[in-house]
């Protein structure tokens, strides 16, 4: 939202040396948590980061294109239990989350054909078809889904003599860095240009000669891709899988972290992620009222503040980049 | 072909609630134009005040009558403290359909804070053991009670949008805005009766279903589903369609169950719409949209 003047500098990552300072810091301090923060926290955030994956993938699909998505559970499924199958044939771990994605990406071109067709409230349905329908699939398949007791995967097994929560710490760290990098370069590259204008105005898009089918079907399958691969992330950290972990509100739940961290905004899916995950935790002794929070949230994020956290953080930066003018 | 029958019979009833489902959400969406997705939290919220006033030794009738008053006042209260406001201050289509689900999380939160999760059966007037039998084909009082109560609710629906005033005002504010408006109806009472109409019918439908399933705070979540799936089968903005679109869902997904796989019977239900949807996406009575750019 910053003014640009030049092709370079939209290309650039970051425009403000004085960003570059904070974001450096903050980055700096992620990789120092470990060493100073208790074992819980540790945990908490691999799980933030394991998060941030799908919920950017999540903001690429609702956020840039503007496709509504309820089916993500069922990428999610998809994803990890591909991931199960692979690690349990004995594949490591970089092809098996490479062929999670794939999986998950491969279903997602699928679910994105009706897309072509349907809007709104009518590609809503059929999204959310689609997770139910996976969903059925899985509790029904002995076979898909690794028998009644859940699929057990086995973890990674720590490397550089570091304990294993510091260690799966350091790894999601780098996959979620890896993926935010990805996520900053798709937007600012021809594609998500194509995404936005595809949601603005898909017909004037098509208009101006973006290729409407293909980049709709693309951001579907770089959206399943996104949640695929944290399905799989997800199954690695747990070592355990089961059907339960993946029905309708583990969309919602995406869905609310996409709403609340700020649509199109891939600062906005982090923290969107790190809302969805703490809140849980912080009322962990009120586990009723955990829908009761975000329900509240969404209504004050959407009546007073459209773009999210990210719009509330993008609002304060400006009134003190400009203070004492308002 | 008796099976065939008994399975179109027990169709007809779920078919029916799902009918009472999608009425609501055709309601909705054809006055404001959002998809309504707390709807089913709505209801399960009335279900659940009926429950705690039998609890209270109420009678089955008045308790009945109070709880969909109870879903109306919470769908209208949702229209007039954050829908209006979200619309004064220009939400999306796509914001005010999040709203809802907003909505949908906080009602869900309360009723497991208040009602518990515990699943609890509940307590009904007509009973689902005693049976009639029809030929061959077995029908329980519970069933005849819910397709009776789907007809006579459509029958009333009818009436009320069809040749009364308050109907015609309803015809007018969901055909054109504005000119409604100019036209000197209340448009905002007359949307904030459409929602709280929609919600009484949904908690009418939640009644008649919580006796077969259990009551907990999750209930309703897959007959919302389906009732949308008929809503949109039907074509989102009309209601004959919504009431087709609930028989048709409630027979085919009854004889899926029957002749190919029990396991399945949620899945084909929404392979039928996915297919349906692919070959007429306005649903089946809908009108097409148009779109200028």
């Amino acid at each position: 939202m910053d003014l640009i003047e030049s092709y370079k500098e939209e290309l650039q990552l970051i425009r403000k040396p004085w960003t570059r300072v904070w974001v450096g810091a903050f980055v700096l301090a992620l990789l120092l948590l470990p060493w100073y923060a208790p074992e819980h926290i540790t945990y908490v955030f691999s799980i933030i980061f394991i998060y941030t994956v799908g919920v950017q993938g999540q903001n690429l699909l609702i956020g840039y294109t503007g496709q509504i998505s309820f089916g993500q559970a069922g990428f999610l499924a998809i994803g990890a239990f591909t991931f199960g199958h692979l690690s349990r044939l004995g594949i490591p771990w970089p092809i098996g989350l490479l062929g999670a994605g794939l999986a998950a990406g491969l279903f997602g071109l699928v679910v994105g054909f009706p897309s072509l067709r349907l809007k709104g409230p009518y590609l809503a349905i059929v999204t959310l078809g689609f997770g139910v329908a996976v969903y059925q699939v899985f509790v029904n398949s002995e076979v898909l889904s690794g028998g009644r007791m859940g699929m057990i995967i086995q973890k990674l097994s720590p490397h550089f003599g570091l304990s294993r929560i510091t260690y799966n710490y350091y790894f999601n760290f780098l996959i979620a860095l890896l993926f935010t990098l990805v996520s900053y370069n798709i937007i600012s590259s021809y594609m998500g240009r194509a995404f936005i204008a595809i949601r603005d105005n898909d017909i004037a898009a098509e208009v101006i000669g973006v290729n409407l089918t293909f980049y709709k079907l693309l951001s579907f399958a770089v959206s399943s891709f996104y949640t695929g691969v944290q399905g799989g992330l997800y199954g690695l950290f747990l070592g355990y899988l089961e059907p339960n972990m993946f029905t309708f509100m583990e969309a919602i739940t995406l869905f609310v972290a996409v709403i609340i961290g700020g649509l199109a905004s891939v600062e906005g899916s982090i923290m969107g992620a790190a809302f969805v995950i703490l809140v849980p935790q912080v009322f962990s002794s009120f586990k009723e009222m955990v829908p009761v929070v975000y329900g509240v949230t969404i209504l004050i994020v959407l009546i007073f503040e459209p773009y999210g956290l990210y719009g509330r953080w993008f609002k304060m930066r400006l009134y003190f980049r400009n203070w004492p003018f308002r | 072909m008796t099976n065939f029958f008994q399975y179109v019979v027990s169709g007809l009833s779920t078919g029916s609630i799902y009918a009472l489902v999608a009425l609501g959400l055709a309601l909705v969406y054809r006055s404001t134009r959002i998809l309504h997705f707390a709807h089913g939290d709505i209801t399960t919220a009335g279900t659940f005040f009926a429950f705690t006033l039998l609890g209270l030794n109420l009678h089955f009738w008045p308790a009945f009558i109070l709880a969909m008053v109870f879903g109306a006042l919470i769908a209208m209260t949702f229209y007039f403290c954050v829908l209006v406001p979200a619309q004064r201050r220009e939400a999306t289509q796509l914001g005010q359909i999040i709203l809802t689900v907003g909505l949908g999380l906080i009602l869900q939160g309360l009723i497991s804070y208040f009602g518990g999760t515990e699943p609890q059966s509940f307590p009904f007037p007509l009973s689902d053991t005693k049976i009639y039998r029809l030929g061959n084909v077995v029908i329980s009082e519970l069933s005849i009670g819910t397709f009776g109560i789907g007809l006579l609710t459509c029958l009333f629906l009818y009436l009320l949008v069809q040749k009364t005033r308050l109907g015609l005002a309803m015809r007018a504010t969901s055909e054109n805005l504005p000119a409604a408006q100019t036209m000197g109806i209340p448009t905002r009472g007359i949307l904030a009766l459409s929602w709280g109409l929609a919600a009484a019918l949904g908690v009418l439908a939640g009644l008649f279903l919580a006796p077969t399933l259990l009551l907990d705070p999750f209930f309703m979540l897959e007959p919302f589903l389906k009732g949308f799936a008929a809503a949109i089968l039907g074509g989102l903005n009309s209601l004959p369609g919504a009431i087709i679109g609930g028989l048709i869902l409630g027979v085919s997904e009854s004889l899926a169950g029957g002749f190919i796989s029990i396991a399945f019977k949620n899945t084909f239900a929404f392979l039928i719409i996915i297919l349906v949807l692919l070959v007429r996406p306005e649903g089946l009575l809908g009108e097409e949209f148009i779109e200028r750019v």
